[in-house]
């Protein structure tokens, strides 16, 4: 029992002869092989395939020769068993006549099948009805199922509704094109594949209820499919619609008005609609596909037009040339004839007949050009607003006639022109012949283009700018860099340059000035410290200028001298202190020799003795055995205590001598820094072979220095000031060593 | 007397009132940087050649703005500069030929991979980032990103680096508009037809 549905119509469509007695009056005939198949990777909307087959290979039926590149893509099969003779670009079915890279395959006449079983025996399922959705999806990509309507969507893409709810599964079985019955003959012998087909893609999709709509201009087809309903036990949820005979009632969008009365919003899909609508052709393919594992590798393709004899459908391998069909058909080509792929409406005329047959090729028209004659030469709109009348998507041909022939895309976009489905309606009412859906294919094109090239442009300005900003940031951290290293570089010549007084400073910290350790660097920094002030002292001597500092300098040095001696006489009673009280303990290991530690040490050392003594003197009155030992403990007891005593006061002198080197600190920085040099000569001179060594080393690099000065002037470069700079650095040097030497030598 | 004061007090009020507000708007709606600058540069065909003889795309979109001639942009010929007049309100001039000659068809670069020497040259030339490889590495050329600016012909010490036009294929081929002009009355019609009959 079929529900009652209310049938919509679509605004415009027209009514041309259908001329379909000719083809659909015997039933369909399987072409024979061909002596080569021509397999395009591209048959489908998205990436083109990509083979895994090698020339020479050897393939069986429904192997895979091709694997889908990409999400939106199908793989593609081998129509029969053979050899796989060429991969290479061969003239591919598409109205630009352009080449793409096909796969060939020489068949071996055996036409041995691949091993192959229905989805249901495979997974080892004993209910066919509950296959996982997921595993349907699977076995209709995997069997390179694409729209066999036209356009060649794949399927299980399309089926992939994501987040839109179907409720409603539409099966387009209108064809409304003129010519075409390679569907109408698909119902009548194949109703069965088609209706489970229906089933198939209902379970996928979880939707209520199909609506398989038929023109009604094939009574046989719908009364097959009625037939199946009952037999598949379906008439509940798939409804078979008869629908009136209106071009191009078989448009998705238009059919979907027909039969739920819903718009497909400009620039939506159905899905959004809560529709997926796909051919039937294409549902009976996926029956094949699950229930025998069949992949696509046929279709039944209408041959007709008066030019061939033999009008009628053929079931035909994917990659059988046209000529070989045609010839099947006895086409008897005469003058300036053409052979149309597609129905005279939306199809395109074949540069030639060694093309191959296609997933979406469902029409072979070779009309007389009486019975289709070419087009005559376009004459001048005449405004009548017939192609308005007759325009299924509510548009304004006449407007997007003259912006194309502008070239105003713009405006033409805004007349919404990518809401053309390219029918031909307008152009077949128009009186004067204008070419319109040519228009608006090429507006459509160059828009598309336009478009490709301004995502190109940002994407050349995105990494231009990337790139510049790269650069630039380069630069910046090669400068950091640069920077970074310079201010080490200049850091640690600062250090060198304070180290002199950085180091005889610490001889002021009171908490450090009898350590042994610390002793010894003051004595050595006091001592390279010397070196310095001698240069400047020197220095001095020789430029009249500071002639009058050299009092100054020499008192320093006189000073120098002093503390220098008081640091080495503080060594070396810090070093008996260390030795003489070596296992003095507590918390502040780190300055044992303090004068305060000392004291302690000191004054414990005196109570013992004290205790000592008492005991002694309590011994000697008792009259006790260990007076004797006694003793000598008391008198080992003093010598303690006086070392001790020892101890402290060498500390206190250090202590004293500390602070008088922090005052002649003080006093040296008060003369610009230029003075703590000439102890040197009196206490710490260092031994002329070492100078003699130094002065060496600098006069190689004086000589160095000269080279590269040499080399920057040869060559121009603008380093040659630096380097005059660093030349005249290295000389100063060399002249304050060599004067260094010299008083070296004299003293 | 009194209207007149009033008027005067009334109209410097409200002077006063949307000067303040105009004031507030344009610290607002402040708009950063210099918007003709953004416009002209999504109009340039950011190739960013340099023929102009600006450093890119973008530097030319601000002497542009700044008052520079319209047609020094080759790879956007005439359309471009059709866009920009439009935009600028300037009169259109003919492509600046010192400049260069538009192309008929977009070109990439194509590298002859068994002649590079790996040199990093061209790598470096090459404004949008579209060369691949590395010191002593055969270089190539992304398609997808070559603008066909030309600028890294040039510096490949070997000359391994061609210019070629862009292929179509299939995807990115389309319809030519029908040809004009044959627009005839219905007799000529029947002449030219009868004509190709024959």
């Amino acid at each position: 029992m079929t529900h009652l549905i209310q049938l919509h119509e679509f605004d415009g469509g027209i009514h041309p002869p259908e001329n379909k007695r000719q083809s659909n009056s015997r039933p369909i005939r399987k072409a024979s092989l061909p002596s080569e198949l021509v397999l395009p990777l591209h048959q489908h909307i998205g990436a083109p395939a990509n083979p895994v087959v090698a020339v020479g290979d050897t393939v069986l039926k429904g192997q895979v020769i091709a694997e889908p590149e990409g999400f939106v893509s199908a793989p593609l099969h081998a129509p029969t068993s053979g050899k796989i003779s060429a991969i290479e670009a061969r003239q591919v079915p598409h109205a630009s006549g352009l080449s793409e890279t096909c796969i060939v395959i020489e068949p071996d006449g055996e036409d041995t099948w691949v091993e192959h079983q229905g989805l249901c025996d495979a997974l080892g399922l004993d209910h066919c009805d509950d296959i996982p959705v997921d595993k349907l999806l699977e076995r209709i990509r995997d069997c390179g199922i694409a729209g066999m309507g036209g356009a060649g969507f794949p399927t299980a893409v399309k089926l992939n509704t994501g987040k839109h709810k179907i409720d409603t599964l539409i099966l387009n079985g209108a064809e409304c094109e003129p010519y075409i019955t390679a569907d109408d003959m698909l119902m009548r012998e194949h109703a069965s594949e088609v209706i489970r087909g229906a089933q198939i893609l209902l379970q996928i999709l979880g939707a209520e209820r199909c609506l398989i709509g038929v023109e009604d201009n094939k009574p046989e087809a719908i009364a097959a499919l009625d037939d199946a309903l009952v037999q598949h036990n379906e008439e509940h949820h798939i409804d078979v619609v008869t629908i009136p005979t209106k071009y191009p009632s078989g448009g998705e969008k238009q059919l979907i008005q027909i039969l739920t009365g819903k718009e497909v919003p400009s620039g939506g899909i159905p899905a959004s609609l809560g529709i997926v609508c796909q051919n039937v052709g294409t549902a009976a393919a996926i029956a094949d596909a699950v229930d025998f594992g069949r992949p696509l590798i046929s279709r039944i393709t209408t041959v007709t037009g008066d030019a061939v004899r033999d009008k009628g459908n053929w079931e035909v391998l994917l990659g059988t040339p046209v000529s070989h069909l045609l010839s099947l058909s006895g086409y008897r080509p005469a003058k300036r004839e053409r052979v149309v792929m597609g129905g005279p409406m939306m199809g395109f005329a074949l540069p030639t007949t060694e093309l191959p047959v296609v997933k979406t090729t469902n029409c072979l028209l070779a009309p007389t050009e009486k019975e289709l004659p070419t087009n005559n030469p376009a004459m001048a709109c005449i405004r009548c607003g017939l192609c308005a009348d007759a325009c299924p998507a509510d548009l304004l041909p006449q407007q997007l006639y003259w912006f194309s022939k502008a070239q105003e895309f713009d405006k033409a976009e805004q007349h919404n022109l990518f809401d053309c489905i390219e029918c031909g309606a307008c152009s077949y009412v128009c009186p004067s012949e204008i070419p319109l859906v040519q228009y608006y294919r090429f507006s459509k094109g160059a828009i598309r283009e336009e478009r490709a090239a301004a995502e190109k442009a940002e994407q050349a300005r995105i990494r231009y700018e990337a790139r510049i900003e790269r650069q630039e940031r380069e630069k910046a951290e090669k400068e950091a860099k640069r920077k970074a290293r310079a201010e080490a570089a200049a850091k640690a010549q600062s250090v060198k340059k304070e180290a002199p007084a950085a180091k005889a400073s610490p001889v002021a910290e009171p908490a450090a000035n009898a350590d042994l350790e610390k002793l010894q660097k003051q004595l050595a920094a006091a001592q390279a410290a010397v070196a310095k002030t001698k240069e400047k002292l020197e220095a001095a001597r020789e430029d009249p200028e500071k002639a009058d500092k050299i009092p100054a300098f020499e008192s320093a040095l006189a000073k120098t001298q002093d503390k220098i001696k008081t640091l080495a006489k503080d060594i070396a009673a810090a070093k008996k202190a260390a030795k003489s009280a070596p296992a003095a303990p507590g918390p502040d290991k780190g300055d044992p020799n303090s004068p305060e530690r000392l004291q302690k040490k000191w004054e414990t050392a005196a109570a013992r003795l004290e205790t000592a003594r008492k005991r002694l003197a309590d011994a000697e009155a008792d009259g006790a055995d260990t007076v004797d030992a006694l003793r000598a403990g008391v008198e080992k007891q003093e010598a303690r205590v006086a070392e001790a005593k020892a101890a402290y006061e060498a500390s206190l002198n250090s202590d004293a001598s500390a602070s008088t080197g922090a005052s002649l600190e003080t006093a040296v920085s008060n003369n610009a820094g230029t003075d703590n040099t000439s102890a040197e000569m009196v206490a710490a001179k260092p031994n002329p072979e070492q100078l003699q060594k130094k002065l060496l080393a600098q006069k190689d690099r004086v000589e160095k220095a000269k080279e590269r000065l040499e080399m920057a002037r040869a060559e121009g470069l603008d380093s040659v000031e630096a380097l005059e700079k660093a030349l005249n650095k290295q000389l100063d040097k060399l002249a304050a060593f060599e004067a260094q030497a010299s008083t070296t030598g004299e003293v | 007397m009194s209207t007149i004061i009033i008027a005067i007090v009334v109209l410097a009020s409200l002077a006063a009132l949307f000067g303040a507000l105009l004031g507030f708007a344009s610290v607002r709606f402040r708009v950063e940087g210099n918007p003709v600058v953004d416009q002209v540069n999504d109009l340039l065909p950011q190739t960013q050649c340099g023929q102009c003889g600006f450093p890119g795309c973008k530097p030319y979109a601000e002497a542009i703005a700044d008052g520079e001639k319209i047609n020094k942009c080759p790879p956007g010929g005439e359309s471009t500069i059709q866009a920009l007049a439009d935009l600028l309100g300037v009169e259109p001039e003919p492509l600046d030929a010192e400049h260069g000659a538009e192309k008929d068809v977009p070109m990439v670069a194509y590298i002859r991979e068994d002649e590079c020497i790996g040199c990093t040259k061209c790598i470096q030339a090459c404004p949008v980032d579209a060369i691949l490889g590395a010191a002593k590495q055969m270089h190539t050329v992304i398609v997808d990103e070559c603008t066909g600016c030309d600028l890294c012909v040039e510096p490949c010490p070997v000359d391994c680096i061609d210019m070629v036009p862009q292929s179509t294929d299939t995807s990115s081929w389309y319809w030519q508009a029908p040809t004009t002009g044959v627009e005839l009355i219905a007799t000529d019609r029947r002449s030219l037809k009868t004509e190709a009959h024959a």
